[in-house]
């Protein structure tokens, strides 16, 4: 199945969650509507012709302060039929949040929590947001393009300035 | 300098608090915390275990201890620069994860298909070799996890011999810097391929050893036989990959699946778990499908050689920086590029916006860590000592899951 008979049959069950494509990417995209995005994965992973039974990667992206938007990119695999696919959504930068799919892929579980934890991107109904790979009392979020590091964790120096010579 | 670490006895209730705690379990359970220094745990990784006697009710890991930023590292030095950091992801089979990340570059660059046929047939030559390696760490550590401890020492032997060669190609014995994007640091010494060709022939009758020793022992299938089964579905479901999944018994194998690099013309079997000794996809069949797929490297490596000396010779005109490019600037795109690790799906997603020589985003979508997910799913109601066995099945590198 290509590309158009995929968003074809995601528009005629969900008129109003596709807000636009994107050709020029390596899977092509097809951008959600956030609030549609949970009921169109069940879709495509229950769908007879489609069943995406393989969610691969979930990655977030900050655009910066400048356009002031996130984004959650979804890499859809059907291992059955080969096809590919990438959803993204775009979300508010000030209180970013979209809802889990780890109700219908448990790859999504971990993902969104290294999502979470690198990004502050909220995921509604994850079973168990928490942080993953930094410590809990870390401040900030670091993948986020006008991060600042704190200044100490646990009393060691965490940005050292670079002129001063160590001693 | 001054004083760093400052102690204090909450920090690590702050840091790393367990989800668990005596008032959410019940009074005969207990809480146990294995690693994360504990020789089983592959790393450190911590495993938080919730047990009644000796039964595990629950498993939570909790890792992020070896956590290096990877992502933002890649975010902020040029792609060709990346490369050293993607050996240290998967440190035991830095080949691969490399052959990945460079062919994620070359597509965006669209010089793909300007690679000479050489650079390929070396490129997978090197990361079939580290394939191997990767098995054998993975076989080897786990016999010892169980309780065997010979196999190990033969197999760390044979893995030495590897690394030799690879040292010899690129002067390095396992963070190797050698496929760059559009070709190779160097072309292959001199003598190199007859040397892979006697020692892919002493490889064939130890391989025969391992099987003897260790897959077909009567201990060890007892020990891994119908212990940890993860079934098909679930594993697909949690995005296990690998010889997990193939262990499960799916024939799912991105070499054949994308047919990347020259592997469509290349002739290999995809080994897969059939529950010869208990359940299909149990610890015995994942250990199972890596020796098989030692032996289909082995395979792998023999058509390479064969090829690289006689289609592909060595040539002193050849140049494997031919098609490197002096500065590398993709379009603006989002790329999504998979590829097969000895572990799994290695996966990297790349935003570039045409202007700069950074991408503004890499993620790498890490095989040990999405398969370790499944951990806590199929250790539930094992005992306490199976649990090692599963661990050491799953076969993780911290490295990679933390990144």
């Amino acid at each position: 199945m290509e590309f158009n008979e995929i968003k074809a049959a995601i528009a005629s069950q969900f008129p109003e969650a596709v807000l636009g494509e994107d050709l020029n990417s390596t899977p092509k995209t097809l951008i959600l509507e956030k609030s549609a995005l949970v009921n169109v994965c069940e879709f495509l992973h229950g769908e007879e012709g489609l069943y995406f039974d393989s969610l691969s990667c979930v990655t977030g992206i900050d655009n910066g302060p400048d356009k002031n938007t996130m984004e959650v990119v979804y890499n859809l695999y059907s291992i059955p039929y080969n096809h590919h696919l990438m959803l993204r959504v775009e979300l508010d930068r000030e209180n970013p949040g979209v809802e889990s799919l780890s109700s219908i892929w448990k790859t999504a579980d971990w993902h969104e929590r290294e999502t979470f934890d690198l990004f502050g991107i909220h995921f509604a109904n994850h079973p168990d947001l928490r942080r993953i790979l930094l410590p809990n009392d870390w401040e900030g979020y670091p993948l986020r393009k006008d991060y600042q590091e704190q200044e100490k964790y646990h009393g060691m120096t965490v940005v050292y300035d670079r002129d001063e010579p160590a001693s | 300098m001054n004083i760093q670490y400052i102690y204090d006895k909450d920090h690590l209730k702050n840091s790393e608090p367990t989800v668990n705690n005596e008032a959410s379990i019940k009074k005969e359970e207990m809480l146990i915390n294995i690693g994360p220094q504990h020789p089983s745990t592959h790393g450190v990784l911590r495993l938080e275990v919730v047990t009644d006697g000796e039964i595990v009710k629950d498993v939570i890991p909790h890792m992020g201890y070896l956590h290096r930023c990877f992502e933002k590292h890649a975010e902020s030095v040029p792609y060709n620069q990346v490369l050293p950091y993607v050996d240290r992801l998967d440190y035991v089979a830095a080949m691969n994860s490399e052959h990945a990340y460079a062919m994620g570059v070359e597509k965006m660059l669209g010089i793909a298909d300007k690679i000479p046929k050489r650079v390929e047939y070396i490129r997978v030559l090197v990361a079939e070799l580290n394939r191997l390696a990767s098995h054998f760490v993975a076989i080897g550590t786990y016999g010892l996890d169980i309780g065997a401890f010979t196999p190990f020492l033969w197999m760390m032997r044979d893995r030495e011999h590897i690394l030799r060669l690879l040292e010899w190609a690129s002067g390095a014995r396992m963070l190797y810097n050698y496929i760059w994007i559009g070709g190779l640091f160097y072309d292959l010494p001199v003598g190199f391929e007859e040397r892979c060709v006697s020692f892919s022939k002493y490889l064939k009758p130890k391989l025969e050893d391992l099987k003897n020793l260790l897959i077909s022992n009567k201990i060890f299938i007892e020990r891994t036989a119908n212990v940890g089964v993860l079934s098909r579905d679930l594993a697909i479901n949690y995005g296990v990959t690998g010889p997990m999944l193939r262990g499960s018994g799916l024939k799912y194998d991105l070499r054949r699946v994308d047919g990347y690099s020259v592997y469509p013309e290349l002739d290999f079997e995809i080994p897969i778990g059939e529950g010869q000794v208990g359940t299909v996809g149990d610890c015995w069949d994942r250990t199972w499908v890596r020796f098989r797929e030692c032996e289909e490297s082995v395979k792998i490596i023999d058509q390479c050689l064969e090829r690289l000396m006689t289609d592909h010779k060595r040539d002193k005109e050849f140049d494997p920086r031919a098609v490197v490019p002096k500065k590398i600037r993709p379009k603006a795109q989002d790329f999504y590029v998979r590829a097969e690790n000895p572990k799994g799906e290695l996966g990297f997603f790349f935003r570039a916006d045409g202007r700069a020589d950074q991408a503004i985003r890499c993620k790498c979508r890490a095989c040990s860590f999405v398969n370790l997910s499944v951990l806590p799913e199929i250790s539930r109601g094992h005992m306490l000592s199976d649990l090692v066995a599963i661990m050491g099945s799953i076969d993780v590198v911290m490295g990679e899951v933390d990144r």
